[in-house]
């Protein structure tokens, strides 16, 4: 009873404290400085172009970006972000109601109608009670979609969320491919505007000012809406207060170099379906060296091919001048003989 | 006047009748047409076609098997990540002939052109059929930029590829038009274009392996390797020798009227000559794969079941075809080499296969229980290749490919 006292004021605490003053601060910011954002959005465009060609680029994710850290040892199963989320984003109603608990029989994943889903697993601690592990896109810092799309269209705002935009996808599904966590899904019942269908991390509710649908909606507190660093921070001392409650695991705090969307779990995040052996670094690092051989065969095969090319014809053209000359030879010595 | 027009409607009626229909009049064109082959490809083309419409109709899930965990299907695994490499035909006889000065292989290089020409051509159509949003194909070079992308390389460079081919392609075709100034101006840039296809090819053949390297979670480790680049590139340059082979031997033993005296002389020492290479390739390959192992400290992998379909693929489908070439190259008989080159052209599809559907996702709970596609999706695949076939047979039965336009001299 103490202890759920606590952790829901713990909750508020971030919710509101946390997230109304990075608001406040966030809205000054806007005002005052449209124009300079505008021209420095411009030039950082240009020198990150520039950079990216290089093929050398750090990017250590957005000061003061949102994000949520999910506690499974917090989460009852009720859906109540499922049935938040739907409603939030104007998605289809689905056929079985959100407080149809039938669902858990099967493992669900998020897709063309639902922004995220809840899932059962089994408690290896304790068997009547079960594990639900809420899904959804975790927004990550450096995200593989954005790596992957060849058209840009998905975008890591400074807000947090990565944000797809339709109009530009042509649907060819490498973000699907690329994903490490299995969350962007694929309309494929729509024949003439097929899009890619994900979790927006409420982003028009937190540029309003507000926080996502899901952590609002949540009655235990198992979503903590807030800045990355504090959840961070929030992740850490709930681990530490109760060390053999949780697994000394953020997860997220560095699988693929971090992620907006973090978890905390009282047991291994493997058990719970989550992919394990991640590496820590942004996977837009697995493609740098080779784009940046890129560069090398642009320029040094023509030279090397051409040389092979010109040393040919410079043979062929020896072969037959040495011809010629023995020909001539010939003559002469058939007319001296 | 009314004279005049029916001259020219009679200059048009032989022209036509000449390109077109290969100097038959339509009633006997229209006869001659009817072959077994061509009955089974319309019954393929009208099963598969209607499917390709209902795709614009109702959506894409009618005709793939793709889903949200596994967004691609066998358009992309085998249209796009098997059409590719075996169409590395012409930039690789192309610069072994223009390039090295290979001489003997003169009378195949405008068949490999044509061979790589026609499958980047339909690795396109395969990867239209996929697009959710297939009129938007160009967005990558006008709309957006994803310049972080290797897939944005990929669609420049299979573009840009695409057309080099053409011009490659086209002295065959202005030949066959009979127009001999432009023809003259395209062959004045061969070179120019043989070398842009040495550079295109050998960043888009190993670009995409490296789209994998952004599935460092999902791949199987055994088939994911930081060498991935180097394994694509490497074996498109022996599957296009390979494929050489295969389609040389498919033209010769069914369109053996279409080549000439100098194609027909030759084949048999450029089988070998193939073989040769193909040989050395394979070998190359093999060692790149075995070191690919070691790099990542992989050996444990082998003795499970996915490390025995690896050895499957390597020994079975890399080794033992490369074995067979080292045989008939020493015993000179074309009939092994050729039989090593289907091995070795199989081999390719399975690897490609193997990398975009078998090894992908496989630590999901339920991979590989839904690995039979759909009949619809198989039933789309058959119409394509044979559009392809279909489309082959028709250039090869009008286009100075396997034999010299009298008249022209070499370029």
């Amino acid at each position: 009873m103490d202890n759920e006292h606590r952790t829901d004021k713990e909750h508020e605490a971030v919710k509101n404290g946390g997230g109304n003053s990075d608001c406040k601060k966030r809205l000054t910011l806007t005002r005052r400085g449209f124009l300079g954002t505008v021209a420095s959005v411009g030039g950082a465009a240009l020198i990150s172009n520039a950079k990216e060609a290089c093929g050398y680029k750090e990017f250590a994710g957005y000061p003061d970006s949102f994000g949520c850290l999910t506690d499974f040892t917090r989460c009852v199963g009720c859906r109540s972000c499922e049935k938040a989320c739907n409603e939030a984003n104007n998605l289809e109603k689905p056929q079985v109601p959100f407080d149809d608990k039938s669902v858990f029989e099967e493992t669900r994943r998020p897709n063309a109608h639902a922004y995220t889903v809840v899932n059962r697993y089994e408690n290896p601690k304790d068997k009547s009670n079960p594990i639900y592990r809420k899904m959804q896109c975790n927004h990550c810092k450096e995200p593989g979609c954005a790596t992957a799309c060849p058209i840009h269209a998905y975008s890591k705002t400074p807000e947090g969320a990565v944000f797809y935009d339709e109009s530009l996808c042509f649907g060819c599904r490498y973000c699907m491919t690329a994903c490490p966590f299995y969350v962007p899904s694929f309309d494929y019942w729509s024949a003439l505007e097929p899009k890619i269908v994900k979790c927006t991390m409420c982003r028009d509710r937190i540029k309003k000012g507000g926080i996502t649908a899901c952590a609002e909606a949540c009655p235990t507190g198992a979503i903590t809406f807030g800045k990355r660093e504090d959840l961070i921070k929030v992740a850490r001392e709930r681990i530490g207060k109760n060390p053999d409650k949780y697994v000394d695991h953020i997860y997220g705090e560095h699988e693929v170099g971090g992620t907006n969307w973090m978890y905390v779990s009282g047991v291994p995040f493997e058990q719970l379906g989550f992919p394990s052996h991640l590496p820590t670094t942004p996977l837009v690092e697995q493609t740098k060296g080779f784009l940046a051989a890129v560069p090398v065969v642009l320029t040094v095969w023509p030279a090397l091919f051409g040389m092979c090319y010109a040393a040919l014809r410079h043979r062929n053209e020896q072969d037959k001048q040495d011809k010629e000359k023995e020909a001539s030879q010939g003559k002469e010595e058939m007319k001296n003989g | 006047m009314g004279n005049g027009y029916a001259v020219k409607n009679e200059n048009f009626r032989s022209w036509f009748m000449d390109k077109l229909l290969m100097g038959l009049s339509w009633p006997e064109y229209s006869r001659k047409l009817l072959t077994p082959f061509n009955v089974i490809a319309a019954i393929i083309l009208s099963i598969g076609l209607p499917l390709i419409v209902l795709r614009f109709v109702d959506g894409l899930y009618l005709v793939t098997h793709a889903s949200d965990d596994y967004p691609w299907g066998l358009y992309l695994g085998w249209g796009l990540f098997g059409g590719v490499p075996l169409s590395a035909t012409g930039f690789v006889m192309a610069t072994a002939y223009y390039i090295f000065g290979f001489k003997g292989f003169r009378p195949i290089v405008r068949l490999a052109v044509l061979t790589g020409f026609l499958g980047y051509l339909f690795a396109v159509i395969y990867l239209l059929v996929d697009l959710g949003r297939p009129w938007r194909i160009y967005y990558p070079m006008i709309i957006g930029f994803g310049t972080a992308s290797v897939l944005f390389l990929v669609a420049w460079h299979v573009a840009t590829y695409l057309t080099v081919q053409l011009l490659e392609f086209s002295p065959a075709i202005l030949e066959w038009l009979k127009s001999r100034r432009v023809r003259r101006w395209a062959t004045m840039i061969t070179i120019g274009m043989t070398i842009a296809g040495i550079i295109l090819s050998t960043l888009h053949q190993s670009a995409l392996g490296a789209m994998y390297l952004l599935a460092p979670g999902k791949l199987h480790p055994l088939w994911f390797s930081s060498y991935i680049p180097t394994f694509f590139l490497s074996s498109a340059v022996y599957a296009a020798l390979a494929m050489v082979i295969v389609v040389s031997t498919l033209a010769v033993r069914f369109l053996r009227d279409k080549a000439g005296p100098t194609f027909l002389g030759s084949i048999d020492r450029i089988t070998l000559g193939l073989g040769k290479g193909a040989c050395i390739g394979m070998y190359v390959y093999f060692v790149l794969k075995v070191i690919g192992i070691a790099h990542d400290d992989n050996w444990g992998l082998l003795s499970t079941p996915y490390g025995y379909w690896f050895l499957v693929e390597i020994l079975g489908f890399v080794l033992l075809p490369a074995l067979i070439f080292t045989l008939g190259v020493k015993m000179s008989s074309v009939r092994t080499v050729r039989f090593g080159a289907f091995l070795a052209v199989i081999g390719i599809i399975v690897n490609r296969l193997n990398v975009s559907i078998v090894a992908l996702n496989w630590n999901l709970p339920h991979h590989l229980h839904h690995i039979i596609p759909p009949w619809r999706e198989v039933a789309v695949v058959l119409s394509i290749a044979t559009i392809h076939i279909l489309i082959f047979r028709w250039i090869l039965n009008r286009m100075p490919v396997m034999r010299e336009e009298p008249g022209y001299e070499d370029h």
